[in-house]
């Protein structure tokens, strides 16, 4: 089951239609994945799911029911991309702040702060106030205030960013963790290999339409181009053969793309019956990055303003 | 419910427990109090005995004017002139008409004597003239008026060479001033302080953090009655503290000055409307007499409830204008200019609203809810119900009450649309746009 529906959703400011009738699903407990460029409608969207905006048209389903923002709210974490905290708090009053706003009873939030302070290594942190702490470790602190009331429903835009690789790894490794307990995580970005890195699922929005919907799998099968790397001992001369076109050459292999009806055997076929040694041979997918190129490569870089008749 | 507390409390401590609450809190009675002891000090020692030459003709005054070897000493001289009485010592001539019910008396000074000696002249004077005519006459109603009008007579006593004003504004006239002021300053003070905040939690981006679990109505409602319990505390912490220091004063004041004090507390007690020169002989009446003659809980509650209303009804617009302002602190100067300039005018107002409360500037002033906080609190001490009836007074608090809940109402829509808009300044233009799209 779902855990949340998109159902025709529209939200129209006045000068643009941020989001446009906007459909889709997230299976509960994946890890799902919601690029678009930059003002493609991506905030407007995670605002109008968290209960900050409400929808012109369409509606939001929340683990089957109607989206009930002053109930559902406490089952959702939100960690916006424009994100802060009180500079002049103390980490632990804000974290517990926080929780308790989320609806948390003080001792059960105290307890869950420190659970997360003691894996966060965070622990010696407690009295200090925010504007000591560095961009990396405010992050991690607002990560922590973003997961600790046991939402069904994690919603990170652009959790990474400031983060160093170190960092990174452990807020991944807990992204993971929950959603093996059966969190659901949306996660916002258009940082291309983060998303192949983690997500299931994934949604490409681009001036307020969906644009593709999918499978990582299924997605990069779609956009697939039959495209092939053979590796060698030595490189062969190439003759004019009818299965296969050179796209290019890459240190000891070869790039190759299938000609239409033929198959990978055809080409394996060919250098086998010519007694050349081959080392590898494999499948190229496209990355996502290209994909998300190639899909928004055309349009306008930066939405253009433009009269709403409503 | 829950959360606009959890709010609020988080809004209330973070402000008390600030250091400069606190040193705000404490150390401003405390430099009243040295200011009050300064100047009582100053005022004692600085203190001068005048001598006043007293020409006159009537052996009556000869006999009846007493000297106050404190204040005035009478000296009666023929040999005195306007030309060389200063040469001779006196501070001033006292010119005594023979025929007192249709002269006038005349004092010359080249300086304006000091109100002290001036309203014990007037006090001796009238004295005179009073106890001569009863008596002269046995009292019946026509002779109670004709005293009346003698005493006016004397009382038009006036000063040739320097016109003496009106020293003392009045006790009621201060007490009206000084609220109306601490109203348009308290006004000023925690509605900037609801403006930083909001302004805060737009640049360092903890706005959505937020909304994304509270309403922002939540939000700004929160921060606006933590911060007026903040206002609230500080004021009462203050009422209290100045109350403690005014009966604790005489302890920091020489003793001689206390006994001065007493002095003149005594004479005060036999001339009603009598005044006192300095700010510290004020103070010092205001702890032994004006508590008696000042309606002290009725201003107090009215003050509170005007200061409450007054705030409200200008921090939901103090928010409103900090959700929209960006990083550049000069956005808000214009913003903020629409909203100040009703305060200050209603401050300019207060001075001629307290003068002439019955006018049509102090009605309306008072009735409006963007002035009535500051000009209502400057009638309500000349009196309800002789300068203020009831009428007005709770007329006036139910626009203020209502005037807030419409203002709250207007300034939660543009806060709702502002606190989330980065990186862009917005018009008000654009705010009334927002009010009226949701």
């Amino acid at each position: 089951m779902p855990i949340l529906e998109i159902q025709n959703l529209k939200k129209h400011f006045a000068t643009q239609k941020a989001v446009d009738d906007i459909s889709f699903e997230v299976k509960k407990g994946s890890i799902f994945g919601l690029l678009g460029p930059n003002g493609a409608g991506k905030t407007t969207l995670l605002r109008m799911i968290t209960g900050i905006f409400y929808p012109d048209e369409g509606q939001i389903l929340f683990d089957g029911k109607i989206f009930d923002p002053n109930n559902d709210v406490i089952h959702i974490g939100y960690m916006p991309e424009e994100r802060g905290l009180y500079k002049k708090m103390k980490i632990g009053e804000q974290a517990l702040y926080l929780a308790q706003l989320k609806g948390l009873k003080k001792d059960e939030a105290m307890s869950q702060i420190k659970e997360w302070f003691v894996k966060f290594e965070m622990q010696s942190w407690w009295n200090k106030k925010v504007e000591d702490l560095s961009k990396g470790m405010s992050q991690k602190l607002q990560f922590v205030t973003t997961v600790l009331h046991h939402p069904k429903l994690i919603i990170l835009d652009e959790p990474f960013s400031g983060l160093d690789p170190v960092n990174s790894n452990l807020i991944k490794d807990e992204i993971y963790k929950l959603s093996e307990k059966g969190c659901t995580v949306i996660f916002s970005t258009h940082r291309m290999e983060q998303v192949e890195e983690i997500c299931d699922h994934i949604v490409l929005v681009n001036k307020g339409k969906k644009i593709l919907d999918g499978s990582l799998n299924q997605v990069k099968n779609d956009f697939k181009e039959s495209l092939f790397s053979i590796g060698f001992e030595e490189k062969p001369l190439l003759k004019g053969n009818i299965a296969f076109e050179l796209i290019g050459t890459k240190d000891q292999s070869y790039i190759i793309k299938i000609k239409e009806g033929f198959k990978p055997n055809d080409v394996l076929n060919y250098f086998l019956s010519s007694g050349i040694q081959i080392n590898s041979f494999h499948e190229i997918l496209p990355s996502l990055n290209d994909i998300f190129i190639k899909l928004v490569e055309g349009t306008p870089l930066t939405r253009q303003f433009q009269p709403i008749n409503s | 419910m829950n959360k606009i507390f959890i709010i609020i409390r988080r809004e209330y401590l973070t402000r008390v427990k600030n250091k400069t609450f606190l040193l705000t809190t404490f150390l401003l009675p405390i430099v009243f109090l040295l200011f009050i002891v300064g100047s009582t000090f100053l005022a004692v020692k600085s203190k001068t005995v005048d001598t006043i030459a007293v020409i006159t003709e009537a052996n009556l005054f000869k006999q009846a004017l007493k000297s106050d070897s404190t204040i005035v000493i009478f000296d009666f001289t023929h040999s005195v002139t306007t030309d060389n009485y200063l040469y001779k010592g006196y501070s001033g001539i006292l010119r005594i008409p023979s025929d007192s019910s249709h002269q006038k008396f005349v004092i010359e000074s080249p300086k304006t004597l000091s109100m002290e000696t001036m309203d014990y002249i007037k006090w001796q004077i009238n004295n005179v003239i009073e106890n001569n005519m009863l008596k002269q006459l046995r009292i019946d109603e026509n002779v109670l008026d004709s005293i009346s009008t003698a005493s006016e007579n004397a009382f038009q006593l006036t000063n040739e060479l320097t016109t003496g004003e009106e020293a003392n504004a009045g006790l009621a006239y201060g007490v009206g001033f000084g609220s109306g002021i601490l109203i348009y300053l308290t006004m000023f003070i925690f509605g900037a302080m609801v403006m930083r905040g909001v302004m805060e939690e737009k640049t360092n981006r903890i706005a959505e953090v937020m909304v994304s679990s509270v309403k922002p109505f939540q939000l700004m409602m929160g921060k606006i009655i933590g911060i007026a319990a903040v206002g609230l505390t500080q004021l009462v912490l203050w009422i209290l503290f100045i109350i403690l220091l005014l009966s604790a004063v005489q302890l920091f004041i020489p003793s001689d000055v206390v006994e001065q004090f007493k002095q003149i507390q005594e004479m005060q007690q036999q001339l009603p409307g009598g005044s006192s020169n300095t700010v510290a002989f004020e103070l010092l009446q205001a702890k032994a007499t004006f508590i008696s003659e000042v309606n002290w809980s009725l201003i107090i509650s009215c003050f509170l409830f005007y200061f409450l209303g007054g705030y409200l009804f200008y921090a939901s617009l103090f928010a409103a204008v900090g959700s929209v302002i960006n990083e550049d602190p000069q956005e808000a100067q214009s913003l903020m200019l629409p909203i100040t300039l009703p305060i200050i005018f209603a401050f300019i107002m207060l001075a001629p609203s307290i003068e002439n409360p019955d006018s049509s500037l102090a009605f309306w002033g008072s009735m409006i809810p963007f002035t009535s906080p500051i000009i209502m609190m400057g009638r309500i001490a000349n009196g309800v119900p002789e300068a203020v009836p009831y009428w007005q007074l709770f007329l006036s608090m139910i626009l203020l009450i209502g005037g807030f809940i419409l203002t709250t109402w207007f300034a939660g829509k543009i806060y709702r649309t502002g606190i989330l808009l980065y990186g862009k300044k917005a018009s008000w233009k654009e705010m009334i746009k927002w009010i009226r799209r949701s």
